[in-house]
């Protein structure tokens, strides 16, 4: 960022920013924006890129297991599209000024938050499939949103990111179709997945607006068009005939439609379970950051060698240049 | 029954070796070697469905390549032990991919002219993946070799470790003399010196050592292969054989 920027706080400045937003303009990294609305970008494109490389670990646990061919291909290939979600996130959130390394050592320190979703243990294979659909699901409901934010980056981030979960949706829906279909051994077994993913799923979109104190702020600088509720909403109204459509059914017994508003209206969300699992106590909160600490400190000798490597060939450049 | 025979050899040093790469994904030391290990391991499996499904094919017993895949046990494998040592480090599994990737294209050239339409396909297709593959762990052997003290010692200590491992690429039988002499298999022996030549170039330039030629492990082409291969095939085969007659 420019040492020169005025004062972050400079409320002129501030009044012309938000009469920007507010006509539709896309800011770009070279604009003026206030200090909080940079902080704020920080905080959720960072959280958003740790979710995308956390989450390789939940559905990454069956690569091995994968019961044909067909199916393990089409698994690596998806986590390996979440990686580079994670890279890509990463590389739009270093346009506001931060390197990638902080933000992973913030990640590993614990520092940075990233979707309680994927501290859910991955039990079967039907597992797979099901976070495909629902949580994959969730996620473009959040990124068809995130497409329009203000901020030029990552909405264009979005936008290339999305068509991709679209295809992670598709295929994760057709894998538990083909389960539900199957033996009855199959059958139980994307219907236990689904009953132990559908409520961690509601979970993603986040608390109740209520609840949600950094939402009215960033709806204020059009980083987000809904709030939560609206988009939790908006998902349960997508999956519900889609789990009819495959004969699943969703371990909801106030799931019911609403003929005055057109929504399906849905239960109480266990909020406890949400709190508990956001601040650290969820089923895998430890193993999922154990994890990505251990292929950090592994790694640890190979980064070494590649950046000697590289001030080898930079010295060597620069004496024959000399 | 030769050909399909010759078709599991190629089939299982695929599958077998884009499993052990498989295990990388969400762990390796970078995120974008999380996405190019991810790549190359893509390309094997794929190479060892197309591969397998034509040796199911060839066999005319009705049997599909994920059945090929899922449902034999370990002694009926195929592949070169080298490719089912567990994957180690980082130095260890680009070392293998280095070793085998160069070894596969001198193979592959030959393959993509065999007699046999089919291979020769699927060989042109797996040898243009395969310059990539060698490429790539090349360019890591580069950089490892000639990096920190630490990443020379790691390299070259997986160097020595797999050597013993390479003999069993270049072994030939009657069964791929006979296939050879009809124009539909190569001769394994007869790559072995450009193998030597390119494996050495790359190490030399890494300044890292070419082992001399000593005892040679081998077996897995008869299906006598190590401990590993048993626990691999137990993890990657149970989903499939705990549901039997399921489609997935
Ligand atoms: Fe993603
Ligand atoms: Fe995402
Ligand atoms: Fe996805």
């Amino acid at each position: 960022m420019s040492s020169d920027a005025p004062s972050p706080d400079d409320p002129k400045r501030t009044a012309e920013f938000e009469a920007r937003i507010a006509r539709g303009d896309v800011i770009e990294p070279k604009d003026w924006m206030p200090e909080r609305y940079r902080r704020q970008l920080i905080r959720m494109m960072s959280q958003h890129a740790h979710s995308e490389i956390v989450g390789m670990l939940p559905e990454g646990n069956w690569i091995t297991r994968a019961p044909s061919l067909r199916r393990k291909m089409s698994l690596l290939a998806k986590v390996q599209d979440e990686a580079g979600h994670g890279l890509y996130i990463y590389c739009g959130t270093e346009t506001l000024g931060v390197d990638r390394h902080e933000l992973l050592a913030d990640f590993l320190n614990g520092k940075a938050k990233y979707s309680s979703i994927f501290n859910y243990p991955t039990l079967t294979w039907a597992d797979v499939g099901v976070i495909g659909w629902f949580v994959d699901g969730a996620a473009i409901v959040n990124q068809t949103m995130l497409a329009k934010a203000s901020y030029g980056p990552y909405a264009r981030a979005m936008v290339r990111i999305c068509r991709e979960e679209n295809f992670h949706k598709r295929q994760g829906y057709e894998s538990v179709a083909t389960l539900a279909r199957g033996t009855p051994g199959q059958r139980a077994m994307v219907q236990d997945a689904v009953n132990r993913w559908w409520w961690p799923s509601l979970m993603m979109f986040g608390p109740n607006d209520k609840d949600s104190p950094n939402s009215a702020e960033l709806i204020r600088w059009g980083v987000k068009k809904k709030s939560n509720d609206e988009l939790r909403q908006r998902f349960v109204n997508l999956t519900v005939p889609q789990a009819q459509a495959v004969n699943l059914t969703l371990p909801d017994p106030d799931l019911r439609y609403n003929e005055a508003t057109g929504n399906w209206d849905f239960g109480q969300i266990d909020w406890d379970e949400f709190w508990a699992v956001v601040k650290g106590d969820g089923p895998c909160n430890r193993e999922r950051m154990a994890a990505r600490r251990k292929a950090h400190e592994e790694g640890a000798w190979v980064r070494a060698a590649a950046a000697a490597f590289a001030a080898k060939k930079r010295a060597a450049a620069a004496g024959a240049a000399a | 029954m030769s050909v399909p025979e010759f078709l599991l050899r190629l089939s299982d040093d695929r599958l077998i070796l884009g499993h052990r790469l498989s295990e990388w994904c969400g762990h390796g030391p970078i995120l974008e070697e999380d996405i190019a290990l991810a790549n190359i391991s893509l390309d094997l499996i794929g190479q060892a469905n197309l591969l397998l499904e034509l040796a199911g094919k060839e066999e005319g017993r009705g049997r599909t390549g994920d059945q090929l895949a899922y449902f034999r046990e370990a002694v009926e494998f195929r592949n070169a032990l080298i490719m089912e040592l567990p994957r180690g480090d980082f130095g260890f599994t680009i070392a293998r991919q280095f070793l085998v990737s160069v070894f596969g294209i001198l193979h592959l050239e030959r393959l993509s002219q065999s007699r046999h339409g089919d291979l020769a396909g699927i060989a042109a297709k797996a040898l243009k993946e395969t310059r990539y593959h060698a490429r790539h762990s090349a360019d890591w052997i580069l950089k490892l070799g000639d990096g920190t003290a630490e990443s020379h010692r790691r390299v070259q200590d997986a160097i020595d470790e797999l050597w013993r491992y390479t003999g069993e690429l270049f072994e030939m039988d009657d069964l791929e003399r006979a296939l050879a002499g009809d124009g539909l298999a190569a001769d394994r022996a007869e790559l072995r010196e450009p193998w030597r030549a390119e494996v050495g170039r790359v190490l030399a330039a890494a300044s890292l050592k070419m082992p001399a030629d000593g005892f040679m492990q081998r077996g897995g082409r008869e299906g006598r292969h190590t401990e590993h291969l048993g626990h691999l095939l137990a993890e990657m085969q149970i989903v499939a054989r705990s549901f039997p007659g399921a489609e997935w």
